[in-house]
């Protein structure tokens, strides 16, 4: 068994394990004034100063949510709605955000009387500042841009794209749920308006996430009730994914952190032994920023979704990127935003490593991988029009 | 072997996977994503109108234990058989698109992508019947009368079929049905499927309208050549049809009326008597056959995917197959296929299939 999907889920840590283990078996309402309720509050808040300290910011600024989508739509939409005149309408998203922020923006501008301007990526998936300045006037009410692409791993410059946004009083959203763990993310430094995480990247629970949003970032809730969470995000908390997000966010920005490098030569060694068996494989994404648990590759010739079936088969797991309700594989919208042919798009696997990841995984890859894409060159594009060949395209290599 | 069960959601495809695997296959069920709906925002993206049938799918798959994906053949399908219904309606001709899928979708993109990932069959839930006799491949009717599928694959090539596997051939519908219960399987009850499953609203008249407009043309008495009324386009009917015609006088004889041929260069629709109607020759193109054909051979002819039976003799002249009926048929309609049978108590034969071009 090797297992590259990391970047979709991870294992639960031990200590996330348990934490929430430990917690499951006490009652208490955080929001209850009697002991029981006194001391899941007081779990909570702990929870909160740890992670408030390991992201770099206040624990007034920590809003748990249920996750990344909650956490996107939340900021997106709530910070939209507060912001907006008549005269002040208008989004700015890179057109490579996951797909909670893009179908937000792209609900409001249905359904809200938004207007959206798509910060397109450079070649190799990379947002810049000088693009984004470009986009901004006194119209703008948010400015939405990821901290690291979850599909070709490609790293953005977040303060440098923040300035801009800053220099006009322009709130900045960035989504970070691929880049805790694996990047250095700190809040404040980043000047961002609010930031988006999520516990099951990093080794916490499902369901469970953060927005971090700036204590004077005007933001309208989407969830009314018992005026949890600063009255931004009603709701009673689960106090022991809280607990257990906390301790895998500690781990996440201590030990995962720590090994970020290692697990960077993990992954070259993974891209370079694909690239031995298979000559002709291309690497997306920036070859120097980059997400360090992330090789994404295209295999001309192939389809995806043949690729993945054979090394599923072989107990070789990864990602053709999104896949629709039904389960369809997706030519993904990152690489075609990036200029990549869509019979090139969706010949393309991600292999994301992360805290199990071992070289014994790696091997087993190389060993099949050879094979693999030879069978899927056999069964070609079958699903598409006949006509359909290989265009050019520009690729970075690693 | 290792086999690819073609899994639409229904309870057929999902008895006939787990026959296979009872069989002793290595199965990997597929679900095929056919409809196309134009991406939004989503680049490049389709949507899915199968979700419910795709998830019934994966839960049988689930129930078998075999590994199940969804693999997207909308462009193929979109091109090979929506596009081709369509066209062939815009030319006064009654298209198959059940046949049409079998042949270019199931039989061939499937199959051809089957082979190169080195599966040895595609196994689907038709309600025909495969066997190898003395090294040949044989077609025959299913079990169950009323629900066999022999037309619809009876066009299918020998290495076509050399890679097909029907496990239901032998069973009735209702057999399926208890199976299916009995393996726990939750579509069992599911209702069968009638429609042509791109149009599933049932309005294959309202579709093509959409698909290609208005193109008038007239109403005509095929004797006496006078103007009966005006119609929105040929595609709206099919020889042998009756109901709809869209006249508001009847008939000087009172006796009903019905279409004896499309004319869709001058648009023209001749209708007429039933007794018109009846045909004894067929011609038929792009022949696929299953035995010599040295001579005349006596059959069976079908001229539909229900009903429309006839003893006949079957000959091929100069790549065609024509086919002398012993007793007239009605509403056999340019753009279907004829297969043509040898009675048999073990499931008549299929002994060849063609498109019907011309018939007097």
């Amino acid at each position: 068994m090797a297992y590259f999907d990391h970047a979709a889920t991870t294992p639960m840590l031990p200590e996330a394990i348990e934490a929430m283990t430990k917690a499951l078996s006490t009652t208490g309402n955080a929001s209850s004034l009697h002991t029981s309720g006194r001391r899941a509050r007081r779990a909570v808040e702990e929870a909160r100063e740890d992670i408030a300290d390991a992201l770099g910011t206040r624990p007034s600024e920590v809003v748990f949510t249920s996750g990344g989508t909650e956490s996107d739509n939340l900021a997106v939409k709530g910070i939209y709605w507060a912001r907006r005149t008549p005269s002040r309408r208008r989004i700015v998203a890179s057109s490579v955000e996951h797909h909670a922020v893009l179908d937000t923006v792209q609900w409001l501008v249905e359904h809200e009387g938004a207007e959206v301007s798509w910060l397109e990526p450079d070649p190799l998936g990379r947002l810049r500042p000088e693009a984004l300045h470009e986009l901004l006037d006194d119209d703008v009410a948010l400015v939405t841009v990821m901290w690291a692409n979850n599909e070709v791993g490609t790293v953005n410059p977040v303060r440098e794209l923040v300035a801009p946004a800053a220099a006009r009083g322009i709130p900045f959203h960035t989504d970070a749920v691929q880049a805790v763990g694996a990047l250095p993310v700190d809040f404040t430094e980043s000047g961002a308006s609010a930031l988006t995480m999520t516990g099951h990247k990093i080794g916490g629970p499902y369901g469970v996430g953060v927005l971090l949003l700036g204590r004077d970032v005007a933001t309208t809730p989407l969830l009314h009730g018992g005026g949890q969470e600063r009255d931004v995000r009603s709701g009673t908390l689960d106090v022991p994914a809280v607990v257990a997000l906390a301790a895998a966010v500690r781990h996440a920005v201590t030990e995962q952190l720590a090994r970020a490098g290692e697990l960077a030569a993990l992954r070259d060694e993974l891209v370079a032994s694909v690239r031995r068996a298979v000559p002709d494989v291309v690497v997306n994404g920036d070859p120097e920023h980059r997400l360090p648990g992330n090789a994404h590759l295209t295999f001309p010739g192939c389809e995806g979704d043949s690729l993945l079936m054979l090394l599923d088969a072989k107990g070789i797991e990864c990602s053709t990127g999104s896949a629709c309700t039904a389960g369809v594989a997706q030519p993904s919208h990152v690489l075609l935003a990036m200029g990549v042919e869509p019979v090139l798009a969706r010949g393309s696997l991600r292999f994301s490593l992360g805290h199990t990841s071992t070289t014994g995984e790696v091997r087993e890859l190389a060993e099949v991988i050879g094979p693999v894409v030879e069978r899927a060159r056999t069964a070609g594009i079958a699903g598409m029009k006949r006509l359909a060949g290989s265009g050019g395209r520009t690729t970075a290599e690693v | 072997m290792r086999v690819l069960a073609a899994m639409s959601g229904g309870v057929d495809s999902a008895v006939a996977a787990a026959r296979a695997v009872a069989a002793g296959h290595d199965v990997t069920g597929v679900h095929l994503a056919l409809s196309a709906k134009p991406g939004t925002l989503r680049t490049g993206a389709r949507g899915c109108c199968t979700i419910e049938d795709a998830r019934d799918a994966r839960r049988a798959a689930d129930v078998l234990g075999i590994p199940f994906y969804v693999w997207d053949f909308a462009e193929r399908f979109t091109e090979d058989v929506v596009e081709e219904f369509v066209a062939e309606y815009a030319a006064g001709r009654t298209p198959n698109p059940c046949l049409r899928c079998n042949e270019r979708i199931k039989f061939e993109a499937l199959l051809d992508k089957a082979i190169g990932l080195g599966f040895d069959a595609v196994c689907t839930g038709h309600y025909a019947r495969l066997s190898t006799v003395d090294g040949r491949l044989e077609l025959r009717r299913s079990a169950d009368d009323g629900k066999d599928q022999s037309y619809v694959l009876a066009s299918l090539t020998r290495e076509q079929l050399a890679h097909a596997m029907f496990p239901l051939g032998d069973s009735t519908k209702a057999e399926v049905r208890v199976e299916a219960a009995e393996r726990g399987l939750q579509v069992a009850e599911k209702p069968d499927s009638h429609d042509i499953c791109f149009i599933p609203d049932g309005d294959t008249r309202g579709f093509l309208t959409r698909r290609l407009g208005e193109q008038p043309g007239l109403l005509v008495d095929d004797e006496t050549g006078a103007v009966l009324g005006r119609h929105v386009g040929v595609h709206e009917f099919t020889v042998g049809q009756r109901k709809g015609l869209g006249i508001d006088a009847p008939a000087a004889d009172g006796r009903p009326r019905y279409v004896l041929s499309l004319e869709p260069v001058t648009g023209t629709v001749r209708v007429g008597a039933a007794e018109k109607l009846a045909v004894t020759e067929i011609v038929a193109h792009r022949p696929v056959t299953r035995i010599d054909f040295d001579g005349p051979v006596e059959c069976v002819a079908q001229v539909r995917a229900h009903g429309g039976l006839a003893p006949a003799v079957a000959e091929l002249v100069d790549g065609e197959l024509l086919v002398h009926l012993r007793e007239p048929l009605s509403g056999v309609a340019p753009g279907q296929a004829v297969a043509v049978y040898r009675p048999d108590a073990a499931g008549d034969l299929v002994l060849a299939s063609a498109t019907i071009g011309s018939t007097r």
